[in-house]
């Protein structure tokens, strides 16, 4: 079969790291209703990498990356984040696991009713008790700072652009230290200079907090400028795993429709 | 020969019959589905319910937004309320009046019109005026805060969104709506002694001595312990439906609506029960 091809002659060809496996979802099913979104999907994510999940809207990449915080629930399989089966941890040792991950929401998902500053004081405040006001104040500029958004501290989140406010929830994921990052479609209705500034961003992220990052996109150049390794999925399965450059090469059609519309620059 | 010209008609009828039988079992499906999220809703109500107390005993309270909430839900309401308790006690002097006259029992007037005031029109008209203001606003900010991911983003930062958004609201409202049914029966007496100097001259003294010896207790307490459930109630509601609500625009509008008619539904409920108890223990 032409898939099970692909995907095998993907596997020789990856990278294959040896590096530590941080996320391991194995067999993972999940449905809505009798409709399956994912179905009998394995992958892992390795240590300092950046995965990108490429696919096509309502091929279950979203779902996958809410799965792996149990915002939502997988009917089957096992998701092991640095080793604990998330499905089977209780309240509290899912709260210590979730001050581990950064999620970046599809919408910035910013607090409209407080300022950035109040934004990102928020999660810090609440998993980084131990720290003083001054070292708060420390944190928040240098996450500012990092996604060259210092000046709008003050400022609500209806006052930035799209852009900007993609940064200030950038600053507010990484503000806690995470160890694993993960992107929901960071560049989406952002224009392409803006994207571009996005997909560094998450490279200098990765470089300067040691994270692993899933991205999760549809947008090829940020999937070019990110990844170390892609997956495909398709109707809720992987369906091709390799290298940017192995996807760019491949003949399959269903690749091509996603590389022919962006040609590489 | 035994005849077969019946059965060649039952058998005639068969189809119809069959289509009857799929008519029949598809409205009991549908029923059943209604039914089915009858019930789902109402235990997802009360799971609800049990999370919110669960979380309100929790070491980790949320003052600041406790305090930030009873600001929103008591000032930015108290204009409303002060417009509405001295019509309240304005109007119900003017329609009374003319009657009270007609029994020359005019003098009852400041009695009988705080007593209603403080019993049942204070409380239940400024509880379905907080149902409209800070059920729907509860409503529609939770269920916007839903749609564009905050509280997922929430709960992804291990901040549990009950803690910090349900219970101060649910504590605003509980705490706040009883101040301001006091302050709208205050306004409302007031209202009274302007609309009765319309067409008498009574003194300000005079009038609120006689409204004030005609209320017992027996009046005020019930009354006041009420609309800390009102209160709850509205709060409740309003945090509810806001997070329970879809995941498109219009779900916004449907959340904000239906806090403020299941709000309203609960207010009248409440207050038919604290009648009837206080009937009982009176």
């Amino acid at each position: 079969m032409e898939q099970d091809n692909i995907i095998s002659n993907a596997e020789t060809s990856s990278t294959a790291p040896s590096a530590k496996t941080i996320i391991d979802v194995k067999g993972l099913y999940k449905g809505f209703g009798n409709v399956p979104v994912l179905s009998n999907l394995s992958l892992q994510l390795f240590e300092n990498e950046n995965l990108v999940v490429l696919g096509k809207s309502g091929s279950g990449k979203s779902v996958l990356i809410k799965c792996m915080v149990r915002l939502l629930t997988a009917n089957s399989g096992s998701i092991h984040i640095f080793g604990k089966n998330v499905n089977e941890l209780d309240d509290g040792e899912l709260a210590e696991l979730r001050v581990k991950i950064g999620f970046l929401f599809q919408s910035g998902a910013l607090y409209d009713s407080m300022t950035i500053r109040e934004n990102l004081e928020f999660p810090l405040i609440r998993i980084k008790k131990h720290l003083s006001r001054k070292e708060i104040d420390q944190k928040i500029e240098e996450a500012l700072e990092n996604v060259g958004l210092s000046d709008t501290m003050n400022k609500m989140p209806s006052q930035l652009s799209g852009g900007m406010r993609k940064r200030a929830s950038l600053a507010r994921t990484i503000v806690v230290d995470p160890m694993i990052m993960l992107y929901d479609e960071p560049t989406t209705g952002l224009d392409p200079v803006t994207s571009d500034e996005i997909s560094t961003l998450i490279n200098n992220v990765q470089k300067k907090y040691n994270t692993s990052s899933i991205i999760i996109t549809h947008d090829i150049e940020c999937a070019r400028t990110t990844a170390d390794r892609v997956i495909m999925l398709n109707k809720g399965e992987v369906y091709l795993e390799g290298t940017i450059e192995e996807f760019e090469q491949s003949t399959d059609e269903l690749i091509q429709s996603f590389f022919k519309i962006r040609p590489p620059q | 020969m035994k005849d077969i010209g019946p059965i060649r008609q039952r058998i005639a009828k068969l189809p119809s019959v069959k289509n009857q039988a799929i008519k029949l079992s598809e409205n009991a499906i549908k029923k059943t589905q209604k039914a089915n999220r009858f019930f789902l809703e109402i235990g997802e109500f009360n799971l609800f319910l049990w999370l919110t107390v669960k979380a309100s005993f929790s070491r980790h309270f949320e003052f600041k937004e406790f305090l930030r909430q009873c600001f929103l839900v008591g000032n930015k309401t108290v204009p409303l309320i002060t417009l509405t308790g001295l019509v309240i006690g304005l109007v119900l002097t003017i329609q009374s009046r003319p009657i009270l006259v007609d029994f020359g029992a005019v003098s009852k007037l400041p009695g009988m019109v705080a007593l209603s005031i403080v019993r049942e029109m204070g409380p239940v008209v400024t509880a379905l005026i907080c149902c409209g203001k800070i059920g729907s606003g509860m409503g529609a900010e939770l269920g916007s805060m839903k749609v564009t991911e905050q509280i997922d983003a929430m709960e992804v930062s291990s901040t549990n969104p009950i803690r910090f958004l349900v219970v101060p609201r649910v504590l605003a409202a509980t705490l706040m709506i009883p101040i301001l049914v006091l302050y709208a029966d205050a306004l409302g007496i007031l209202g009274s002694w302007a609309g009765s100097n319309i067409k008498g001259d009574v003194t300000f003294v005079l009038f609120f001595t006689q409204a004030f010896s005609a209320i017992g207790f027996s009046d005020f307490f019930p009354a006041v312990i009420k609309t800390f459930f009102f209160g709850a109630a509205i709060g409740f509601v309003g945090c509810y439906k806001g997070f329970t609500a879809g995941r498109g625009t219009e779900s916004v509008g449907k959340a904000a609506n239906q806090s403020v008619v299941l709000a309203s539904v609960f207010v009248i409920l409440i207050d038919l029960i604290a009648v009837q108890i206080t009937d009982m223990l009176y």
